[in-house]
């Protein structure tokens, strides 16, 4: 390559337009995948693929000499299955309701990047008054808010902008009164956040990168600004 | 969710950004690039099995290029050319030199010269057009860019350096200068 290659690069590089995918064209996709991934599940037993670490594990005990180790191992294993499924089957929840906002014309019910309009509107449809922030400063603008339901209950989402990226954020009240830092996932190819804090808990979902939705989290988990 | 659906969406899914600007540069039309990148992610997944050691990013584009090719080819059967149009082709009127003083006037040379590096790749015939699109948006390897386009890594290079001379030829620049 000689040097007028490298300026001609650097040129398209600049100037050429890289298009980016429509954020409805991955909730499309993920929502056929899902539902063929889910028909095919019983044929796809077959199918080899890595064993996990759990299972391969499981396989080992069983090998094993001591016959009440297995047994307890397993009640081990499925409590710990247990306790994780609860909150497997919300993130699941969650990410399958940002899918369907996205899909569906029907991302908010009340549309303002006024907190003070967006706030109010949950009074009277929630047992609960969900905290909204103003993160515009941040270059994070609210979208609007909207009523959903997750895990049997009516929440809270409040939609946030990043760029032309949409981010749900479900809220309701936490179980418990110790506040739990960010944990973070992918699930669907989306990232998956939760927290909580302030006697409520928070679910982010969005197709940002990891690193925008912390930043995001950061500046939604700031206490109380007036 | 079953294991073969997570691990999909896990490798694959990440690399929509780069499917849908290979379609969409190859189509040139936003509807269509959407279908065609929604069939080849389908198949994608039919055929994800196949993936097993292979990197996740050639082996999609190879199918999101495979898919519109098949679109290109039941619109017309002509196979590969590029019509000549008397108002496109003729050359843009170059913006004077004092016209960069002001920014607004910066910015509009800015746009009208995207607008011509954009027309200028849009105007190369697809094969050359999307070795462009592979190694300078999405900086893929020679070897990638083989794999996605099924022919060598020497017809590779020889199809860049013609794009590029191509390109150089209507973008009349640069040569060295700016």
């Amino acid at each position: 390559m000689d040097e007028r290659d490298d300026d001609l690069s650097a040129l398209i590089k600049a100037g050429a337009t890289r298009h980016a995918a429509p954020t409805q064209l991955r909730a499309r996709i993920d929502a056929r995948i899902a539902e063929i991934g889910f028909a095919r599940g019983a044929d796809m037993a077959g199918t080899p693929v890595p064993v996990a670490p759990l299972q391969a594990w499981r396989r080992w005990t069983h090998v094993g000499a001591s016959f009440a180790f297995g047994v307890m191992a397993s009640i081990a294993v499925m409590l710990a299955l247990r306790g994780a499924s609860d909150e497997d089957r919300l993130a699941q929840a969650v990410v399958d309701s940002h899918v369907r906002s996205l899909m569906s014309a029907h991302l908010v019910d009340v549309e303002s990047s006024d907190r003070h309009t967006v706030k109010p509107w949950f009074a009277g449809k929630l047992d609960y008054a969900p905290p909204v922030r103003d993160l515009a400063a941040e270059g994070i603008p609210l979208a609007g808010g909207r009523l959903d339901y997750v895990g049997q209950r009516p929440v809270a989402a409040l939609v946030y902008r990043l760029n032309r990226h949409t981010i749900n954020i479900f809220v309701w009240p936490a179980a418990g009164d110790s506040p739990k830092d960010p944990a973070f996932a992918v699930r669907q190819g989306f990232n998956v956040a939760h927290w909580s804090g302030d006697g409520m808990q928070f679910w982010a979902v969005s197709d940002v990168n990891a690193a925008d939705l912390r930043k995001v989290i950061h500046f939604l988990a700031l206490t109380d600004r007036p | 969710m079953d294991i073969r659906t997570q691990q999909f969406e896990d490798l694959v899914l990440p690399h929509l950004d780069a499917a849908y600007n290979l379609a969409r540069w190859l189509l040139k039309d936003d509807d269509n690039a959407r279908d065609a990148v929604q069939d080849a992610y389908l198949r994608a997944f039919r055929f994800f099995d196949h993936l097993r050691g292979e990197e996740a990013r050639p082996w999609l584009l190879a199918i999101v290029r495979n898919t519109c090719y098949s679109l290109l080819g039941k619109r017309r059967q002509l196979g590969e050319h590029v019509e000549f149009d008397e108002e496109r082709d003729s050359e843009f009127a170059e913006p004077s030199a004092e016209a960069s003083g002001g920014d607004p006037a910066t910015r509009l040379f800015r746009k009208i010269e995207k607008a011509r590096i954009d027309e200028a790749i849009e105007r190369l015939p697809s094969v050359y057009r999307e070795v462009i699109v592979l190694r300078e948006l999405e900086e893929l390897a020679y070897e990638e860019i083989a794999q996605i386009a099924n022919v060598p890594v020497g017809t590779v290079m020889s199809r860049l350096s013609r794009a590029r001379a191509m390109l150089r030829a209507r973008l009349g620049r640069p040569d060295g200068g700016g």
